[in-house]
């Protein structure tokens, strides 16, 4: 056993010197869950937010014109309809490859497929409820895969109560306030969301207010940075007019 | 030479029938229809049909009217010209190569041919036979050029034979100009000139005075037409064989084939699965042999009593593994139901495409370093159907449904203009527009509140109306516009939620409120 690596007892005692918190920007994890309800697109948009800011951190390393594979089974369809490529992100947009699953194990074969695949930048899948076939052993098989072969998987859970998961992490969103955009404050503006991390293997549980500030994930602390005190976005505008 | 199937139609018809020219069916009035933009118009009649007064082109109502007891069924050309393709095949017989003349002829090369069947006029007179024994009316001519050899079988008398010593143009200038394969607005033109003739066309450089510039005033009138069907001196160098012309040879494509005839009838799932496996490695070596991969499989299993069973498989990329192919096929035989057995296999490739050699241990590879993006849509589609994985695409649409289509994940996108970027589109749209009740200050105003499966939503913020009008070139004239509103409830949920109709645009009653999209 390399003793090198084994915890320390300074460590031990002050959990944050070895699991620091989560910002964006650090490595994802390979396997999130994201929890929310099927009347909003927040799961969906915080699944690509932060798709998409663990594929930044790659972009040195790997080609960013990989494919996505983005499967829904036929309840998450219902319920939250199918991803709209006008309204992806730039990105993202022409790398879309869909599954319509019918059930539930279709879905979980279907995303075990992706992440057995080498030309896939990332797997989202979005499932409906808490179906039996998706037990903990199943969750397990997909973390045991995706670590396997490296693509990362980011599960939506639609209207589903947290169960025994293998997930690295798993999060809790709901859709947040947007900052009102500087030319009409009377429409909504960029996509924010109150994200909970309440479960993960690296990082220690925490609140954020995410934000899609495009090109980058923005993170702030959901007491600091009340809804209503909220700066306009569209940054460099209002650094110019001074807000 | 060129053979002219002067009744290739009815031909084929009286074929499907099982008939004799002027027996069975045939001897009633009867004529072949196409439907055009003014109604069904005779597109062949037979010889009853003729001698009673319908001609070619007729309305199909006045055609009745002279003759109440036509009979008639849709023409096939689609039909007609498949089976035009086969026959230039078949005509390869008599020459090394032959084209294709859409709509009813082809054309075949038979320079230094002709003493192999005892000359040309045997060579005609043992074609003449052999289509009558197919049950097709021919016409047929040999002569130095394409242009002549058609003209001939078209115009001429009998089976005409222009030998290269003969003098074309005296042989030639008795045919009437459609004999050039000239436009009919071009016909036109020559008949309004007075051109009626061949020799009228070909003797009017040739005069003196002002005879003279006579092929110069042709050449002028008809200086903007290049091609050649437009141009009646092209047709008429063409025909002499002054200029070239080009034609497309009839290339026949073999698809490959592998099959194994068992000795003892197969009825257990794993003697059928080895035999599938030694199919698929014969299929790889045939394959590699040809530097192609297959993108359609057939496989096809015969029973011994007869029946035969059918498996399709469709790849996503060209492929030569034989691991990959026997794994896909392996979860299409499950529900093969041997009887009493099936006593011969085979598997043809319908569909090949070019592959160049490549490293072949796919599956090994998969297991070490993951699979290619190929093999997974292949086994995606395997399970889950075609239809379930597929790629959105843009669609040249303002309707927000219409603007995304679906096409295979691996399929070239279709080039289309940049989409534009004015307005923000959510992020997700429902399959299905669902109806909210909402509550507004006045009808053409923002939105206030709206109830969407059982709950109220406060609007916050709202961003909107983006008008968009229905696409009248498609839709009824009936449909209403959309006015859709961005919206930001209190607790910051977005949607994308429009009203259909205003409500005095007089095309029905209040407008109804819809929620489509779901924003990030």
């Amino acid at each position: 056993m390399d003793m090198a690596r084994l915890p320390r007892a300074a460590e031990l005692a002050r959990g944050s010197a070895r699991n620091p918190r989560w910002r964006p920007g650090l490595s994802a994890a390979l396997y999130s869950e994201i929890f929310a309800s099927s009347r909003e697109g927040s799961g969906a948009g915080a699944a690509v937010a932060l798709a998409c800011d663990g594929m930044r951190q790659e972009r040195k390393a790997v080609a960013e014109e990989k494919a996505i594979l983005w499967v829904q089974d036929a309840d998450a369809i219902r319920r939250g309809g199918r991803p709209y490529r006008p309204g992806l992100p730039q990105s993202v947009r022409d790398r879309i490859v869909h599954v319509a699953a019918r059930n539930c194990s279709d879905a979980l074969f279907a995303l075990e497929e992706g992440l057995r695949c080498r030309d896939l930048a990332c797997v989202i899948g979005e499932l409906a409820g808490n179906p039996k076939q998706f037990d903990f052993t199943a969750s397990r098989r997909l973390t045991l895969a995706t670590e396997k072969h490296g693509v990362p998987l980011f599960l939506i859970r639609l209207d589903a109560h947290p169960e025994l998961s293998a997930a690295r992490m798993r999060w809790r969103v709901t859709s947040a306030p947007s900052a009102p955009p500087l030319w009409n404050r009377n429409a909504p503006g960029r996509a924010a969301w109150h994200a909970e991390l309440f479960r993960a293997r690296a990082h220690p549980p925490g609140e954020w207010i995410l934000r899609d500030d495009d090109p980058v994930l923005a993170a702030e602390s959901p007491a600091v940075q009340s809804p209503a005190s909220a700066a306009p976005d569209h940054g460099d505008l209002v650094r110019a007019a001074g807000a | 030479m060129a053979i002219w199937c002067a009744q290739l139609a009815l031909d084929r018809w009286r074929h499907s029938h099982n008939c004799k020219p002027g027996e069975g069916p045939d001897a009633q009035p009867f004529a072949l229809i196409t439907e055009t933009a003014h109604g069904p118009r005779i597109a062949a009649p037979n010889a009853a049909a003729q001698l009673e007064g319908a001609s070619c082109g007729m309305m199909v109502a006045d055609a009745r009217t002279l003759c109440p007891a036509l009979q008639t069924s849709p023409g096939d050309p689609a039909g007609d010209l498949a089976f035009l393709e086969r026959f230039a095949i078949w005509v390869q017989r008599w020459g090394p190569w032959s084209a294709l003349d859409a709509p009813d002829g082809v054309l075949v090369d038979v320079s230094a041919v002709a003493h192999l069947f005892g000359g040309e006029r045997r060579l005609l007179s043992d074609v003449a036979g052999r289509c009558h024994a197919r049950g097709l009316t021919v016409h047929t001519a040999i002569a130095p050029t394409a242009g002549a050899a058609w003209a001939l079988a078209h115009y001429g008398q009998g089976a005409a034979i222009l030998g290269s010593d003969d003098d074309m143009a005296m042989r030639l200038a008795d045919l009437p100009v459609a004999a050039l394969r000239l436009d009919d607005d071009v016909l036109l033109v020559l008949r309004r000139l007075g051109l009626k003739r061949l020799g009228d066309l070909a003797g009017i450089g040739q005069g003196e005075g002002e005879g003279r510039n006579g092929r110069d005033a042709i050449k002028r009138r008809f200086r903007n037409h290049r091609s050649p069907g437009a141009n009646p001196l092209v047709r008429m160098d063409q025909l002499i064989g002054l200029v070239p012309e080009p034609l497309l040879p009839v290339v026949p494509v073999h698809a490959p084939l592998v099959q194994r005839r068992l000795l003892e009838p197969v009825r257990h799932r794993s003697l059928l699965d080895t035999v599938v496996d030694d199919l698929a490695a014969d299929m790889v070596r045939e394959l590699e042999a040809r530097g192609s991969g297959a993108r359609r499989l057939e496989l096809a299993l015969w029973r011994v009593d007869g029946e035969v069973v059918m498996r399709q498989l469709e790849l996503a990329a060209a492929t030569r593994d034989a691991s990959h192919i026997t794994r896909l096929f392996t979860s299409r035989l499950d529900d093969v139901d041997a009887g009493f057995g099936i006593e011969m296999v085979r598997l043809r490739a319908a569909w090949c495409e070019e592959l160049t050699l490549a490293q072949s241990d796919i599956e090994a590879a998969a297991q070490e370093h993951g699979t290619s993006l190929a093999a997974c849509v292949d086994r995606l589609s395997v399970r889950l159907g075609e239809d379930a994985v597929q790629r959105p695409t843009l669609r040249a649409s303002h309707v927000p449904e219409r603007a995304q289509s679906w096409q295979r994940p691996l399929d070239p996108e279709p080039a289309l203009q940049h989409e534009l970027a004015f307005h923000t589109r959510p992020l997700k749209l429902l399959d299905r527009a669902e109806k909210i009740a909402v509550l507004y200050a006045s009808p053409d105003g923002d939105p206030r509140q709206f109830r969407w499966r059982g709950k109220v939503h406060d609007i916050a913020r709202v961003e909107g109306p983006e008008r968009i009008a229905p696409e009248w070139w498609r839709e009824r004239g009936a449909a209403r516009l959309r006015d859709y509103y961005r919206i930001e409830d209190g607790s910051g949920r977005r949607y994308w939620i429009y009203r259909e109709g205003l409500a005095d645009d007089g095309r029905g009653g209040m407008p109804d409120w819809f929620v489509q999209g779901l924003c990030a």
